[in-house]
């Protein structure tokens, strides 16, 4: 191909004035593109209401396409369960067995746990924290910020900073909110610093993303790294906002300072995610709630 | 009425078929909009597939799209379209807002500059173009982010880079598709 030549319009002044014309606005353009980036990178949350309704136009469609990739991987799944079902069953009465004692030792553990509240006299009502539950419909899969796009929104009570779990584990917070849909930053970024604990003895450690859907685990005391392959660590609660004890990652490998680990709960494969309340609100309406139940000559005094 | 409804035909390019087809013009909004709602779907398209991924993974449709009209028919489009065709992209992609605007802005500045050097320009030769701007744009990416938050290491874009750069002859394959039925009379 020659090379372009429309460089040159030719002896005309109008059509000279008009393509530098172009060319100041373009690189005007630059600059206040440039401007809103140093607007948004000071203030984040700045445009969330532009996105917001972005996020509505696209919300109808990306549910119609995870509609469809449901139901094209329920074929494949139904398909492989059936082919598998003799080798499977045999497999899951094994894992019956032995699920069989760990279950009656839980339900032991159980009755003594709840001996022990009595015996602390401490109450503890399972409020109803779940706020929503969705589909995980799709993420920014082309940039370098892990966020999800959740199917409920702010008119389903979805709050900035609400954690979102699935059945199998922390999924993540919500970081923007739609009326019908919800942005959801992903355990897997890197802005998602979490505070956890090692399931058997309760090592706290800090959590964040590497942005390849791995998860580097750090312990807040420097001392001995004693990590392993295959341990589990849970959220601990501190800091407020997730609920302690949701199971959180896996041990994948040791690294000089702490643990590379993969999130227990994949949000590529989670079909329901729950929004939850964040925990210390939750736990401060429990509070509120015991506050107004106190007779009002007492709190009046 | 009925002019009314001709001037709305033609402008839409339907009905047609029963025209002669001597001497007749394109539609001039087809001509104008297919272009640009192109790479506005392209920029739709990343925040609408059902991938919840958890690594950088899938080209920037928008900015491939963009980059494959911009190399294919230079003068087209003025030199400031990466202006509105970023900010619109910067609603969908997930980075801070203007991100893309910016980024896409220095793109077609850059691309302009490369015409000026009037040599010979083949589809190889638009392709290395496309690449470098490609890993460019999304280095860049990357390094805005991290001017924001957290931001994971380089290293985890460059499937990513390699996909794109894979991704764009496709690009440029769907643009010419999209160029003869835009310029169809």
């Amino acid at each position: 191909m020659a090379p372009p030549r429309h460089r040159r319009p030719g002896f005309s002044r109008r059509a000279q004035y008009s393509l530098f014309v172009t060319y100041v606005l373009a690189i005007a353009g630059a600059i206040v593109a440039g401007i809103l980036l140093l607007i948004s990178i000071a203030d984040p949350t700045g445009f969330a209401a532009l996105r917001a309704g972005a996020a509505e136009v696209t919300a109808p469609v990306a549910r119609g396409f995870h509609a469809i990739r449901r139901s094209i991987a329920g074929i494949g799944e139904n398909t492989s369960a059936y082919l598998d079902a003799a080798s499977q069953n045999a497999a899951l009465k094994r894992q019956v067995a032995a699920n069989q004692t760990k279950l009656i030792q839980a339900d032991a553990l159980r009755v003594e746990n709840r001996e022990l509240k009595i015996l602390l006299n401490l109450q503890q009502e399972e409020a109803d924290n779940v706020v929503a539950i969705g589909n995980l419909v799709s993420s920014t899969a082309s940039s370098s910020r892990r966020i999800a796009i959740l199917s409920v929104g702010s008119s389903d009570g979805v709050a900035v900073g609400y954690p979102v779990r699935a059945a199998r584990g922390l999924i993540g917070r919500v970081i923007e909110t739609s009326p019908t849909t919800a942005k959801i930053l992903l355990l897997s970024d890197a802005e998602n610093v979490i505070p956890v604990i090692r399931v058997p003895d309760g090592l706290p450690a800090l959590a964040s993303g590497l942005g390849d859907g791995t998860i580097m685990i750090r312990p807040v005391d420097l001392g001995v790294n004693n990590f392993k392959r295959g341990q589990v660590v849970t959220t601990s609660g501190s800091g407020g906002l997730y609920p302690p004890n949701i199971p959180f990652a896996t041990v994948v490998r040791k690294t000089n300072d702490g643990a590379l680990a993969r999130p227990i709960a994949s949000p590529a494969s989670s079909e329901h995610v729950m929004v939850l309340r964040p925990y210390q609100q939750a736990a401060k309406q429990v509070l509120d709630t015991a506050l107004e139940a106190l007779p009002k000559s007492e709190s009046a005094e | 009425m009925n002019q009314l409804l001709a001037t709305g035909r033609k402008l839409l390019g339907t009905g047609r078929e029963y025209e002669s087809r001597i001497d007749r013009e394109q539609s001039p909004a087809r001509m104008l909009l297919v272009p640009i709602l192109s790479v506005m779907t392209g920029s739709m398209a990343t925040s609408t597939l059902p991938l919840v991924a958890g690594t950088p993974l899938l080209p920037p449709f928008g900015l491939l799209i963009l980059l494959a009209w911009r190399l294919m028919r230079p003068g087209m489009w003025p030199a400031w379209i990466g202006l509105p065709l970023g900010l619109f992209d910067d609603l969908y992609n997930g980075q801070p807002f203007g991100s893309s605007a910016f980024v896409w802005s220095l793109c077609m500045i850059a691309i302009e500059l490369l015409d000026l050097r009037g040599v010979w320009r083949d589809h190889l030769r638009d392709w290395l173009i496309a690449s470098v701007l490609i890993m460019v744009a999304l280095l860049a990416g990357l390094g805005i982010t991290e001017l924001a938050y957290q931001a994971p290491e380089a290293s985890i874009i460059v499937p990513q880079i390699f996909v794109s750069i894979l991704f764009y002859p496709l690009a440029v394959r769907l643009c010419a598709h999209l160029d003869g039925w835009r310029l169809a009379t």
